[in-house]
This record gives structure tokens, sequence and C-alpha cells, in this order.
């Protein structure tokens, strides 16, 4: 009996190994735990980036199978940032100031502590009180759930709304664009309960964990991220390998087909779409962690642009490409705009690469975008003198004005 | 008694001295000199409505040098002088009745009078009678500014007075005006008060509202049992509806009706200092994190006298119930304050309906930004069906040749009238280098020529960056330009917007007429509706994508320059219009001129009107307007304007 | 005979052009139809129609034992409810292999939360396998579709459909780009599916029509022209002229 789909056994083992072998080395040179060659803030990077590489596999997943042009997902990523810090934040600030209250020579009430936190906390937009959106900061496990919920819902709201309209293509990309700057114009507003533009500050101190030194904290974090990369990889591969992923990869190829079939396509790329959200979500209350501070601009529609670059450079369709597409432009981005890679003088002018690497990552993304589809991810291929067949090699039927509707919707 | 003496014998000398006629001044000042002398606010006025009213020429001068404190009363003689210093601690005494000057005196055979500043101000009051009857226009105007600035009643009669003589009819208008609305707030009779109201109830001015306003100011009031009638009473305040518990019995204790409440900040501190032994009123201290442990913990202080007691709830109420709380106008005539907030709602309606006019002006305004930020995108996306991300860095690209243009041409009308075709030039040229390199190599694959223009985005972006440093480089528009038309005190629309909608509409027209009237139009839309069937037809598709794409861009570049002249240049000029030009397109539907006018029509109009009703935060407008948008592609997916049937495709 | 589907009185226009005029179809349960027609008689249309694709304007669509109205219903609840459709042009997943082709088209709970724990059971494999069989596919299945030639991929699409086990075939020209054995193999199975559910055929080949032996429908301008045995429309005047006058 030969087996019905054709798993990626083979590069899912092999991603899991070398995912493996990687946090045992960095957790073998780390500060915290090893001899100390890799420092504390780039254990954090390196656990920031495992973070991204699972958002852009939720990206690889509705761009990638589905062919979502998502621009929000960072948005969701960043939701996820959000609810995790009002935990994070709240339960701080409370420990401070029930810290500091102790001194007092009559224990505090309930709604003293409450008070003094939320005059710690909103004092910067001007208010002291809790907005009805902190309802259940000071709960850890409320606050978890919603890390899944609120990107998961929002999502779903939009999703439903946009599927139904069947809106597709470009249309749904620029819509998610839209939602995206909707999303971070109202978080910039100071009124929003969510501190306007300052953001959310002072996560990476862990509450109860006051004594424990960042560089095991950082060590911790980072083992979070790679087990959250295997698992969401896992699961990802999961959902693409059975029917599910060839029902993703019929509507990106050929909508209307797979609605013939009986395939309630709208469902489809809702549950994808929410599923996806919510796997930004987490991979977002992961990083912001690591990353200490979120504000408004974290969520802004460039953000999402840059998701979509990483996964088109990583190679999208095949889950590895996103993560390599992720791990690979994050880190050389962090190398070039942190002023770590050499100036190349040319006697009449000195290219600084803060000023000039953003020029060469967008050229660079043109010539992928025009020379090399596949990303860097298309590399294996040619290891494996794996050749797919030109999906685009078909004859373009009778009139060609017809095939860019249909390629529009792809 | 011995002062009295001296003081009648003055006035006996001076009667003898002086004879009435020759010195008529000098004669009421002697004959108010006491009044002048006690220089006491409350009783002054006497003295000085003598002066005014004297009739004389010269009571203006007496009037102003005893305000200026140079009235000087020479000890001997007991007469008063106009006082000018000489040298030293000598003044030149002038007589006021001839002008002239009648001697020299030190400062120790002197009087000086100095009125405090009370009485300067009456003294000012009816100065202003003179003022405005000054034969120097630019004096009385002065005095009118002065009148409008800080009105009274006492100057109103000196007002009218002034009517009469008054010769510019721009001033006897701005005087009328002032009259009217000193009528309205302090003329004696009531009748009189509200015909000038409903006079001016039509009126738009501000200074008409300014007026009215302050005739409606109330105060609180609290009452053991019901109010008295002879109050003119708008509004009785009810404890927990109209007005909160808190704050309503806050007003009892500040009119010393009630012991003051004791907050939950007095309790804790009142306790914290009571701490004996480790308990406070025999509670241990570590049980006070309750806060009705603590209420009990100090009742039992106040049992034991050491602290004020509090009131508690039942008392509270029984206070509230005990009392009536009214709002009180404090003008106290009911017809006054009826006719005022008559006419005050007149006007609301009239303001209503101007700035209902305003907004529309400047939902027009938006449009036509917005209008002119999208036409070249509704041409690349509309027409090719190529979505160009890099489309605001085109818009940017034009504000920054006009700014170069300027650098090089000084003269800020030539630059603009230069700048416009220089930027056209120039974004062409962009774009159909980019239509060449990129975007021919993608066409029928729109996500990714979205990608790919993303990045040309970014570089261009960065490149600005690198050129032009990220500070904001200022576009000046020429001065005939600035400035704005005011139609009235609501309704004014600045030049500059009017030049944007002028060039809005113009490029309609442009587009209008290359669609319709010209080859390229007529290539263009062939291919647009068949792309093989026009290529079979002998027409060079190459051609007319690139002069489709150029015309495109060059649009966006002329934007640039329009946009930049009231916004600041920075290289993200062009990402903050972006996703509004792309909501422009798909609102209105693709492939239509006259749908990408109806999207900013919409959108200008929506964000206009939305920031109306929270005029402080344009952040939340456009969050606003974006839902709505996504709302809107609900019910029309293909946009406002839609082809319908098969061309549409699926 | 019990209906099947009742199509009656449909009209459609698009920006003023009548594509149907106020058609009216009937097929039985287990029946045979060839629809021919000169271009723009309204054939596609026709097809676009009965499966959701396209919204009349007005008249009834209804359907099966129920008399349910297919009007309103989406285009995958239509397909559902057993309507299967071939395109003119074979469209096959060409990313995907024949057998993951067959498996998305073989009948089953199409809900996105069944599909996701779905995991292909002994009896779907050997149903694949048969179906592979049947289309002369067996030594393909591992083969990505996009690989095969034209003439294997319109097999595929074909077994795609039987896959699909639907009530009611509707077939757009399935004999275009076959050889004359693959044409004859092409009209046994369309013959033995017509034998247990209704099947529509579209061509063009009057050839290829008289070999499948069935009931004639003629379209023109929107409407039936003419109906019955494929000798009997031949004869008619009005079918001649339409045909000849082109």
């Amino acid at each position: 009996m030969q087996r019905a789909y054709q798993g990626r056994n083979r590069s899912t083992a092999i991603f899991l190994l070398l995912l493996a072998v990687f946090t045992l080395v960095v957790t073998l040179l780390s500060e915290g735990v090893g001899i100390g060659m890799v420092s504390t803030s780039f254990v954090k990077t390196l656990g920031k980036t495992l973070c991204l590489a699972l958002v852009a596999i939720s990206m690889d997943l509705v761009w990638g199978y589905a062919g979502i042009l998502s621009l929000g997902h960072f948005a969701f990523f960043g939701l996820g940032g959000y609810m995790i810090g009002m935990w994070l934040m709240y339960e701080r600030t409370r420990e401070i100031v029930v810290t500091s209250l102790a001194d007092a020579p009559i224990p505090p009430t309930a709604q003293e502590v409450s008070d003094a936190v939320a005059n710690q906390i909103f004092g910067v937009v001007g208010t002291a009180e809790f907005p009805l959106i902190w309802t259940f900061a000071d709960s850890l496990f409320a606050q978890l759930l919603l890390v899944v919920l609120v990107p998961g819902i929002l999502a779903g709201v939009f999703g439903w709304l946009a599927f139904r309209s069947r809106v597709a293509g470009v249309y749904l990309s620029i819509l998610t664009q839209a939602m995206t700057l909707a999303l971070s114009l109202y978080l910039f507003q100071n009124d929003n309960g969510l501190r306007g533009n300052n953001g959310l500050s002072g996560l990476q101190n862990i509450p109860g964990l006051t004594e424990v030194p960042q560089a095991l904290v950082s060590v911790w974090f980072f083992w979070g991220a790679a087990f959250a990369l295997a698992a969401g990889y896992l699961l990802s591969v999961w959902v693409v390998s059975g029917k599910f992923g060839s029902v993703l990869r019929g509507i990106r190829d050929d909508e209307a087909r797979v609605r013939f079939l009986g395939y309630p396509v709208e469902a489809y790329k809702l549950v994808l779409f929410a599923g996806t959200a919510c796997l930004a979500g987490i991979a977002g209350a992961l990083y912001y962690p690591q990353a200490g501070i979120i504000n408004p601009a974290e969520l802004a529609p460039i953000a999402s642009i840059y998701l979509a670059v990483w996964v088109a450079i990583g190679g999208r369709g095949r889950l590895y490409g996103a993560v390599i597409g992720a791990g690979f432009v994050s880190l050389v981005s962090s190398w070039f705009t942190g002023g770590q890679a050499p100036d190349v003088p040319l006697g009449f002018y000195t290219i600084k690469w803060v000023d000039w690497w953003l020029v060469v990552l967008g050229l660079s993304f043109v010539l992928v975008t025009l020379f090399a589809p596949k990303g860097i991810g298309g590399l294996f291929d040619l290891l494996e003198r794996r050749i797919a067949p030109d999906r685009h090699g078909a004859d373009l039927g009778p009139d060609q004005g017809a095939l860019r509707e249909k390629e529009a919707s792809e | 008694m011995k002062n009295l003496l001296l003081a009648v014998l003055a006035v006996a000398m001076s009667c003898t001295l002086l004879h009435a006629q020759e010195a008529p001044m000098q004669t009421i000042l002697q004959e108010q000199s006491a009044l002048i002398l006690d220089n006491s606010r409350r009783t002054v006025a006497p003295a000085i409505a003598a002066v005014s009213d004297s009739g004389l020429p010269q009571a203006q001068d007496v009037l102003q040098a005893w305000q200026a404190k140079n009235l000087w009363q020479r000890s001997a003689d007991r007469l008063f002088f106009r006082g000018e210093k000489v040298e030293g601690k000598t003044y030149a005494l002038y007589d006021f009745d001839s002008g002239e000057v009648v001697g020299e005196a030190p400062s120790s055979e002197l009087k000086q009078i100095k009125p405090n500043s009370g009485i300067r101000a009456l003294i000012g009051s009816a100065l202003v009678r003179f003022q405005l009857q000054d034969p120097d226009p630019k004096r009385r105007l002065a005095a009118l500014t002065s009148v409008q600035r800080n009105p009274s009643a006492e100057v109103l009669p000196s007002l009218r007075e002034s009517l009469a003589e008054e010769s510019d009819p721009e001033i006897l208008a701005m005087k009328q005006r002032a009259e009217r609305l000193l009528t309205m707030a302090y003329d004696a009779d009531e009748d009189q008060r509200i015909a000038a109201m409903s006079e001016m109830s039509g009126d738009l001015g501000v200074d008409v509202r300014a007026t009215l306003n302050p005739m409606l100011s109330t105060r609180r009031a609290v009452f053991e049992g019901p109010p008295p009638d002879t109050l003119n009473i708008p509004e009785t305040l009810v404890p927990g509806e109209t007005i909160g518990v808190t704050e309503a019995y806050d007003t009892l204790v500040a009119a010393n009706l009630v012991p003051a409440r004791v907050t939950a900040d007095e309790v804790r501190n009142a306790l914290a200092e009571h701490i004996v032994g480790g308990t406070v009123g025999g509670v241990p201290v570590h049980r006070l994190d309750d806060p009705d442990i603590r209420l009990q913990a100090y009742a039992a202080l106040a049992q034991e006298g050491k602290v004020p007691p509090a009131p508690d709830t039942a008392q509270i109420a029984q206070a509230l119930a005990a009392h009536s709380f009214v709002k009180v106008y404090l003008e106290p005539s009911a017809r006054v304050t009826d006719a005022a907030s008559e006419a005050l709602d007149t006007i609301a309606l009239t303001v209503g309906a101007n700035q209902t006019f305003d907004l529309i002006l400047d939902g027009l305004s938006l449009t036509s930004i917005y209008f002119l930020a999208a036409i070249g995108l509704a041409i690349t996306f509309g027409v090719m069906g190529v979505i160009n991300m890099a489309h605001g860095e085109f818009i940017m690209m034009g504000a920054y040749t006009g700014y170069v243009v300027q650098q090089i041409v000084p003269n800020h009308t030539a630059s603009i009238l230069l700048a416009i075709p220089l930027a056209f030039a120039v974004t062409f040229a962009a774009g159909v280098l980019m239509e060449r390199l990129v975007i021919r190599w993608l066409y029928n694959r729109p996500l990714e020529t979205l990608l790919a223009t993303f990045g040309v985005s970014i570089a261009l972006q960065q490149l600005a960056k690198n050129i032009f440093g990220t500070q904001a480089r200022p576009l000046t528009s020429p001065s005939w330009l600035d400035g704005a038309w005011v139609i009235n005190d609501v309704v004014a629309i600045s030049y500059i917007r009017i030049a944007i909608f002028v060039l809005a509409v113009f490029f309609l027209c442009v587009y209008l007429f290359i669609m319709r009237r010209t080859r390229l139009g007529l290539e263009t839309r062939a291919v647009t509706q068949n792309p093989s069937m026009a290529a079979s037809m002998g027409i060079n598709l190459n051609k007319v994508n690139m002069m489709t794409f150029g015309l495109g861009s060059g649009i966006a570049g002329v934007a640039g320059v329009a946009i930049g002249l009231f916004a600041k240049v920075t290289s993200e000029l062009g990402s903050d219009y972006i996703v509004q030009s792309f909501m422009t397109v798909v609102v209105g539907g693709v492939g239509n001129i006259w749908g990408t006018l109806a999207g900013a029509a919409m959108i200008g109009f929506l964000q206009k009107g939305i920031e109306w009703f929270n005029p402080s935060n344009t952040l939340a407008a456009q969050t606003f307007m974006i839902v709505f948008i996504i709302m809107f592609i609900q019910f029309r997916p293909r946009g406002i304007i839609a082809l319908k049937g098969r061309a549409a495709g699926d | 005979m019990t209906t099947l589907l009742e199509v009656s009185g449909v009209s459609v226009s698009f920006d003023g052009f009548r594509a149907i005029n106020n058609l009216s179809f009937q097929i039985g349960a287990a029946e045979m139809r060839a629809i021919i027609g000169p271009n723009g008689a309204g054939k596609t249309t026709f097809m676009d129609i009965v499966t959701g694709k396209t919204k009349p304007d007005e008249g009834r669509v209804i359907w099966g034992e129920r008399s349910l109205s297919l009007l309103g219903l989406s285009e995958a609840r239509i397909a559902r409810e057993g309507v299967g459709r071939k395109f003119q042009k074979p469209t096959v997943f060409e990313d995907q292999s024949v057998q993951e082709n067959l498996l998305m088209a073989l009948k089953d709970r199409r809900g996105p939360f069944s599909v996701l724990f779905y995991r292909p059971q002994r009896a779907h494999l050997a149903r694949v396998a048969e179906l592979a069989n049947e289309i002369g596919l067996s030594d393909q299945l591992r083969r990505k579709s996009g690989e095969l030639s034209h003439g294997q991929k319109q097999w595929l699409e074909i077994g795609m459909l039987l896959a699909q086990e639907p009530r009611l075939l509707l077939v757009d020209e399935p004999a275009a780009g076959m050889t004359p054995a693959e044409r004859e193999h092409t009209t046994s199975i369309l013959v033995e599916a017509a034998k247990t559910r209704a099947v529509v055929v579209v061509e063009h080949d009057m050839e290829f029509v008289r070999r499948l032996g069935c009931k004639v429908t003629v379209l023109h301008e929107g409407s039936v022209l003419a109906e019955g045995s494929l000798d009997h429309v031949t004869a008619n005047k009005e079918v001649i002229d339409v045909y000849l006058g082109r």
C-alpha cells in the first residue's frame, strides 16, 4: 500500500534535529547556563528570532499554502504581545507597589493597591483608573487565553466579513493592510487603555522571578521559543500534509475548482486565517517578554509586509523556507543595521550599511521576486535535483483577459 | 476739628481768590477737593462725574492727569495743577483752564494725588467718553477696542453719546455693534436688552455669543427646604441623579451646613497617627486592610473624641434630603435669561448650518487631496491591473522635486510653476523605468507585483532618507496662496486648498481628455478590455503599458508637489497616503475614474464627518473610517461604481 | 421516470445582453442528454446557472425528490447536493499527485474540521486505485498531475468527477483534444455512468454525440430550439438554418 500523502517526514526530521542541536549549542555557550561565549542580549536576539520564525510559519500557511497574502499577521503577533504584556506589567507593578506599601503603618486595602498600580501604569497617559480591557490582567491564565483568543477572534470576524463577500487576491491584501493600519492607529491613541504610543514596558522583568538573573531568564525563554517553534512546526506539518493541506493548495491554485468539488472554500480560509492568527499571537507572546517593550509602532502595516518579505525570500509554500527566511533576513538585518557591518569606502563616498542596508534589502527583494520566486528554499530543490512542473506553463486559454482575473484570485 | 476748619477756610479763600468764570475747572476741582483728597474708590465717583459732566474741554486733560498720577495740589493755596517734572524734585505746574505754566515748585511744597487702581479704572471709564469722540480716528478706534475688551455698564451712555458725532462709517458700524452688545448686557431697561437680543440673534459673531453666554451663567445654591420664589432658577438638582451625592454633600459642607466628610485617605492618616501598641481604636493594625474595619476603628477613635466624627451614609442621606439644591442664574430677571437662551438657540442653529457648510468645504478639499493621490493609482491599478506599492514613493519623489527646484529657483511662484512639470517628468521617467525593469515581467501575477513594487518602495524611501536626511524639508507656497478666503466667522477656506481643488479638477479633465480623445487613450482602453485582441490589431502592448504606467506615476509626482505644499516633505510622505489611496480606488470601483472620484469623496467626507464628532482625535477618525470601509466592502465588494457582467470576470 | 433537475423559465442578461432567455429544461435521474448549439447559444451559461456560479434574473431551478431550489445556494453546497461539473479546459490541481487529486474529489465529508482530522482509510485508497484503473492512470498515481499529458489530465478530471459520485454530471466538451481510441473509452465511461445517474454532455462534435446515442437538446440564443433524437433534430429546418446560417 502506498502512502496516501507525500509527507515531508525527512525535512521535518532534519529540521527538528537542527533545531535541537542549535538549542543545545546556544545553551552551552550562553552566559546563564553554559560557558558564557554568547552574551545574554544575543541569546535574547536568537530567542526572538525563533519567535519570528514561528510567525513566519503562520504567514507561510496562509500565503504559501492557501494563497492568501495577509498583510495583517504581524498585527496578530503584536496583539499576542500586548495580551501577555498586560499581565506582565500589571503583576510586576503590583509586586513593586505591595513592597513599597508594606512599609506603611497601616496595611493597604485591596482598593488602595489597585489604585496605586493603576496610577503607576496609567499615570503616563494622564489617568489613574483601570480601563475595562484590563479586567483580566491580574490572571495569568486569562491573559494566556486572550493571547490566543484576541487575535483569533479579530481574525475570525475580519475573515468572516472578507471571505463571505468573496474578497480575494490583491483586494484582500489591501483590506488586511487597512485592518492593520486601523489597529495600529487605534493603539496609538492615548485613551485606548493600552497606554497609547508609550506601549507596555518592563516586560523583561518576569513577576515572581525577580531574583533570577536575566542571563538565566533569557535561556529559559530561548528554550520556550525553541519548543514553541518545534511544536508549531509539527502542527503545521500535520495540517498541511494531509487532505486539509491538499485542499488548501487546491484553493491556492484554483479556488473555483475546489468549490465545484463541494468544499466550502470560505470556511477553509476562515479556519486557516483565524488559526494562524492564534499561532501568530502565541509567537508574539513569547517574543515581547524577550524584547522588553511593545508599542503600537510594532504593529504598523510595514511590519506585516516585512513578514511577507521574509517568507518570500525564504521560499513560500514550504515550512522550512519560512523559518530560513525569518531567521536569515532578521539576523542579517540586525547585523547590518546594528552597525557591526564594516563600512565600504569608495573614495568619493563611504557606504554606511546602517543607511544603505534597506536599499539593498529592497532591491534584493525585487530580484528574488523576479528571478528566484522559490526563494532560498529553492536551493534545496537544486540539491535534490527535484524540479517541479511549471504550473504556469499550461496554455493561457483563448482570452488573456480572463486569465488575468483568474490569476488575480489566486 | 482743626482739619475741618482749615478746609472751610480753604474753600472760602479760593472763592475769594478765583472767579468762577475765569477758571471754571479749578472751581469744580475746589468744590470736589474733599472727595479728591479722600482718595477712596467708594466715595470718589461724584468728583469724577462732576469733572467729566462739566462740559468743559479741559475735562479730558484733568482726568488724564489724574489717572496718570500727574495731578498735584499746591500746599500753599490748595490749587490743583498738572505737574511735569523739570529736574530733580522740581515740577512745572500747568493750569488746567489756561493750559499755561503758572510756576515751578519743589515737590516738598506740593501734594501728589495718587489714585489707587480702583479709582484709576473709574477715571478710565469716564475718559472713554472723551476718547470715543476724539478727533483722531485711531484713538477712537483704540478706545472702542478697549470698550469691546472690557465692557462695562458705565461706558454705555458715553458710547451712545458718541454715535451721533461719529463721521467714519466703519467706526460707526463697529460702535453701533458694540452699543447693541452693551445694551444686551448692561442696559437698565429690560425691554431694551431683550429687544437688542432678538435683534442680534441671527448674528454669527463670536462676540455676540461671548456677550450672551455669561448672562446664562449660574451658581449652585443650597436651601433648607424649598428654594425661594424670588430667584431665577433654571434647574433643580436631585442628588444621585443630576448631581453626584458626594458633590451635593460637599456643597453643603462648603456652605457650613453640615460636618465635613472624612475621605478614605484622611481615615488612613488618622488611623496611622493613633496607633497605640499595635492597635487602633481596639482593632489590631494587621486587620486594617479592609475598608469596613478601618471605618469601625475610626468610629471607635471618634467615640474617644480623638478625631472628628465622620458622617455615615444615613446621616449624609438625611442631610441631602433636608436640603434643596438648585442652579441659580446670576442674572435675576427671568425674562432676560429666557430671551438670552432663545437668542443663543437661534444663533446655534445658524452656526450649525454654517458649520455644515464649512464641513462640506473641508470634505471637498480632503476629497481633492485623496483624489489627486489616488488618480495615478487608479490608472495603474484600475486600467492595468497592476498594484504599485511604490506609488506613495512617487508622490514623495514629486514633493522632493519641488523642494529641490525651490533651492535653485528662489522665486516661489516661478519655482512652483516649474516644479509641477518637472515633477511630472521625473516620476514619469521613474515609472517607465520601473515598468521596464520590474513590472512587465510580472504581468498576470498581481501578488508578486505587489511584493516587488514594495521592495522598490523600501529602497526608494531609504534612498530619500540617505539623500535628504530624516528631517522634514519645507516646500513653501507662493505668498498669493497664503491666507484664507474668510466668508464669515465660521466658514473659511485656505487658498492652498482651493488651488488643490482646482488641480484635482484639472487632472480629472486631463485624464478624461487622454482616455477619450487621444490615440493613447483609445489604445489603453483596448488593451484593458482585451489585450490579445488589441495586440492582433497592431497595438504595441509594451508601449501602451509603458505610457500608461508613466502617466499614472507622473500624476503621482504632481500630487506630491501639491501635498508637499501643505504637509511637510519627508521620506515617509508617500506611505502616509498609500493606504488611503488604495482604499479610494477599491471603494470607488476599479477601472473607472468616476469611481475613484466617488471613492475619494466618500473617504474624504467620511473622515471629516467623523472628525467633526470628535475633533480632538484624528487618529480615532482614521480608525473608524477604515473600519467603516471594511464594512462597506461587504455590501459592495466591487466598489461604488462596479463593472457588471462577464466583463468584470469573477 | 422521476425528474432530477427541472429548470423553468430562467433568464439572465449581462449588461443588457440576454444570454439565457426563458429557458426550460428537464432531466431524469438516470438519463443521458447531449446539448448542442452554436457559439453563444448559452450552453456554458446554462451550466453556470445550474452549478450556482451565475445567479439568474428570473426563473426556477428545482432539484431532486425534495424539490430543493438551487437558486441562492453556494457552489459548494450545490456540488455537495450531487452536481458534478467538468470544465472545457482540464482543470486539475497540477501541483498535486494524481492520488491527491482523486482523494480530494472522493465523496466524503467536506467540512474543514472533518477534513483536518481525515486520514485515508483502506477502503478509500482501494476506491482510488479502482478509479485510477478505470481511467488508465494506475501507474501514474504518485506523479504530479501537472506532468501528465493533456489527454491524461482530461481522464483525471473525469475520474475526479466519478469519485465525487454526483447524481448529475455536467460535462463540457469531454472529447476535445482526444485520440479516437480515447474518445471511445470516454464514450463508454459516460454511457456507463448514465445508467445510474443523469449526465449532461455539451459537445460540438456531432460524431461524438451520435455515438452517445441519447436525446439531444438544441440551444439557440438562450432558449431551447428543438429536442429529440439526433436524427430528429438534425432533420429540423430551424436547426439546419441556425447551424448553416452561421
